[in-house]
């Protein structure tokens, strides 16, 4: 019976040959670089067309509007693409499971980093809430990862890397990560298993259930790669393009000295400002890192910008709407104390080191 | 009659695939009953963490994201 399954599946003349899938991909890869490669004697040509003088405020705007919006989707496509790819070997239960039984320390980093690598979308936050703590990972371990998830994201990386450089981005990896697992970490020192809702501690477990693994072969992959562009590229375009715009108008008409004055190193109240702003911020890394871009080409001191981007992604007003179905509202105060403190400690730190 | 659970809270992925469910039944033939399961609590009880997931006949089959056709049709004969 086996026998007959697998023979049959080997010879399905249904299943199409990878290789037209790998010269397709190939073939896109190369006009991706040419389209890369072309990108300023595109967004200049573009600018001088227009009856704009390219050396005014507004000239300059338009040329980091221009070039920079087929840059960042260039950027996000081949990102999200690859990523798509890595993340089609995860998922929330194979986390679980690897999460499951470990111990407090170890397992806030692990949390931590496969937050990064597990797919996860927004929608899933309280099933993945609630199939982690009820099958007995800690609540601190828990934390970890949906602090990480959508903080340290491969859009937040690759545009960093993209726009700002590799310093940043690195750094942002380590100290993004760095926050979830010390915030993990204390709000499972705290002990506070008995502040979630009622019904979530009611729940009786039925521990992991092993999902049969589903066999994908390189072109599912490919296929769900492709699945990940249009869901995420599709869905946050328009944050793109309005934290260019926003990127654009810093860029042309806020003097550099006001900047300074205002998100400089020197000013120690802006980095508990720029984390207060970023709370009922509603955007995601797509859109607040073309801001970032310009803050930070301005004069505004990389603590402060990093600090306001963090805020922006990990204390999402949201985000905390959805996760109220499991948490009480004390619960919420704290973990947007502890990440919050772990937010201001990292924005002072660059601002020192940096500065 | 096969009994087929699509767990979701209400996603717009969870009432696709509540739509891909009843397409592929009615293109095998296949006498389904599709029951939706919104409950936080109840979709934790079937161990699944990420949505939207599958459940045939009382076994989960699928969690997170959109099945693929050709296994879908799979497990409905199965």
């Amino acid at each position: 019976m086996t026998v007959e399954t697998f023979s049959a599946r080997d010879s399905d003349p249904k299943r199409p040959s990878p290789w037209g899938w790998i010269a397709g991909l190939g073939l896109a890869l190369l006009l991706w670089g040419i389209a890369y490669s072309q990108l300023v004697p595109i967004s200049e040509r573009l600018v001088s067309l227009l009856p704009v003088d390219r050396s005014s405020h507004f000239g300059q705007a338009l040329a980091f509007f221009f070039y920079d919006t087929p840059k960042v989707i260039l950027l996000l496509t081949l990102i999200v693409f690859a990523m798509g790819i890595v993340r089609s070997y995860f998922s929330p239960e194979k986390t679980r499971a690897a999460l499951a039984g470990k111990g407090e320390g170890p397992a806030n980093v692990m949390a931590a980093g496969l937050g990064v690598l597990t797919p996860f979308c927004s929608c899933s936050a309280v099933p993945l809430f609630i199939g982690f703590v009820s099958a007995g990972i800690p609540l601190g371990v828990t934390f970890s990862f949906l602090i990480a998830a959508p903080m340290v994201n491969e859009v937040a990386l690759g545009l960093l890397f993209g726009l700002v450089g590799w310093q940043v981005a690195l750094t942002y990896l380590g100290f993004g990560l760095g926050v979830a697992i010390v915030a993990g970490w204390v709000i499972g020192r705290l002990r506070l298993e008995g502040w979630l809702q009622d019904w979530v501690k009611d729940i009786q477990t039925v521990g992991s259930v092993a999902i049969p693994d589903e066999q994908l072969t390189f072109v599912d992959r490919i296929k769900l790669g492709i699945d990940a562009v249009r869901d995420i590229v599709g869905r946050v375009w328009m944050w793109i393009i309005a934290g260019i715009a926003v990127g654009g108008l810093i860029h042309g008409y806020v003097p550099a000295d006001l900047m300074v004055r205002v998100m400089g190193a020197d000013a120690w109240w802006s980095v508990p400002a720029a984390v207060v702003m970023g709370i009922p911020m509603y955007t995601n890394a797509a859109g607040v890192i073309p801001i970032v871009e310009a803050l930070l080409e301005k004069g505004a001191a990389l603590g402060t910008t990093l600090a306001f981007m963090m805020s922006v992604i990990a204390l999402s007003l949201p985000e905390m709407i959805i996760l109220r179905k499991v948490l009480t509202m004390r619960l919420i105060a704290v973990f947007i104390g502890v990440v919050g403190t772990g937010i201001l400690a990292v924005g002072f730190l660059f601002n020192m080191l940096f500065g | 009659m096969k009994d087929v659970k699509v767990l979701g809270p209400g996603c717009k992925r969870c009432e696709a695939t509540e739509a891909m469910v009843k397409d592929a039944a009615a293109k095998l033939g296949i006498d389904v009953k599709v029951e939706k399961v919104t409950d936080y609590a109840a979709i934790a009880r079937f161990g699944v963490a990420s949505t939207p997931g599958i459940v045939v006949d009382g076994k989960v089959v699928h969690a997170g994201g959109l099945p693929k056709e050709d296994a879908l049709e799979r497990w409905l004969q199965a």
